[in-house]
């Protein structure tokens, strides 16, 4: 067996480096704050506000917890917000996180959805957001590049294969993604597990 | 008229996604694309377009795309249910799956599933770029653009909000 495999997932009591935990205001408001200054994404800010800022997690902490979050279904930092929120203080603190992170963020989401259904055809606006919409498409190539250097450094011809043919039948034959996952999620697992016992033996 | 549906499609469909969605906000882009535009015709390719651009733009989880979907079909609920339908359910599952992993003596599955997702996510996400791409980069200008900010998005760690800026000054100038 790899020792690398099963990380101490105990840890019940707050080290002494922790700041005391936050009341459900102060996780709304933290949440809220770090959702709003996210543009382009939020995982960068939470991090630095619940690391760095008010000390809530340490950064191993911090790294299991998403990692959780990244493995599960949903937007990772949705999921973020609701765990974290909940680890310090129930279910209560969870929905306090959630909400901070939304509710903001929808609110002014949905007043922009207001403009662009009544002016979404002047054709200043147009070709405003023609320009931002190929800047977008941009930035989503190079978090894909960046999170695929790793997987090419390491030269695994199963993983690459398995990454290519799920952009072919999601990106280039459009197949539907439940159906898509339902075969390649076991065939992924399969294969991994095989190449781990692979390197065990 | 059945005002009903409309509302009950969106959660539907979105709550449904969201459980489907390994790799985040992102990699859900193609399967919302072609459910909004493909499937049922809730906007066209262009408005799509305009909707992750807007996104991008806005402060929040990225997901919140989902928000002006909904909002396209049926208003402000549409806006609420759709955004709910998509965050709520897994959010929920996550809370159980985190109560139920800070239990000790876990066995070496977690790691291991969430190794073999990474591939799939990425993969999801490359998708995502092609499809988004397919419907933005309409001139040589426009894909121009767009591969430089993902050359210098790459290379330097410069905040996204400004090259998206400078996407919008450059549509603005009508160049692009």
């Amino acid at each position: 067996m790899s020792p690398d495999s099963a990380p101490a997932a105990q840890e019940p009591d707050i080290p002494a480096a922790h700041a005391p935990p936050p009341g459900l205001l102060a996780l709304f408001l933290a949440f809220a704050r770090m959702s709003l200054a996210g543009f382009g994404g939020v995982l960068v800010f939470a991090r630095h506000a619940i690391v760095d800022q008010h000390r809530w997690m340490t950064a191993e902490e911090f790294n299991e917890t998403f990692a959780l979050c990244h493995f599960l279904p949903g937007p990772n930092i949705v999921n973020l917000s609701m765990v974290f929120g909940s680890r310090l203080r129930g279910i209560a603190g969870g929905v306090a996180a959630f909400t901070g992170l939304l509710l903001p963020p929808t609110l002014i989401m949905t007043v922009l959805a207001i403009i662009y259904a009544r002016f979404g055809d002047v054709e200043v606006l147009r070709r405003i957001l023609a320009g931002i919409s190929c800047a977008a498409v941009g930035l989503l190539i190079a978090v894909v590049f960046r999170m695929m250097t790793p997987l090419l450094k390491r030269m695994d011809v199963v993983v690459i294969v398995l990454m290519l043919g799920v952009f072919v039948a999601i990106g280039v034959l459009r197949l539907p993604l439940q159906a898509v996952l339902l075969v390649a999620i076991p065939v992924s697992i399969g294969v991994t597990y095989v190449m781990r016992r692979k390197v065990a033996a | 008229m059945n005002s009903e549906s409309p509302i009950w499609a969106l959660i539907s469909t979105f709550g449904l996604m969201s459980l489907f969605a390994v790799g985040g906000a992102a990699a859900a882009v193609p399967e919302m694309h072609r459910i909004a535009v493909d499937v049922h015709h809730w906007m066209t390719e262009k408005q799509f377009a305009d909707a992750y651009a807007i996104a991008q733009l806005s402060p929040g989880p990225n997901v919140l795309i989902v928000t002006l979907i909904g909002y396209a079909v049926a208003g402000i609920p549409g806006a609420l249910a759709a955004t709910l339908a998509m965050c709520l359910p897994t959010a929920l599952l996550a809370y159980y799956v985190s109560r139920l992993l800070s239990r000790p003596s876990q066995s070496r599955w977690p790691a291991l599933i969430q190794a073999a997702l990474v591939p799939l996510s990425i993969g999801l996400m490359a998708a995502s770029a092609l499809i988004l791409a397919q419907s933005t980069d309409r001139t040589f200008v426009a894909l121009l653009l767009t591969a430089a900010v993902a050359v210098v998005a790459s290379i330097s760690r410069i905040n996204p909000l400004w090259l998206l800026l400078a996407g919008g000054l450059l549509g603005f100038a009508g160049i692009v």
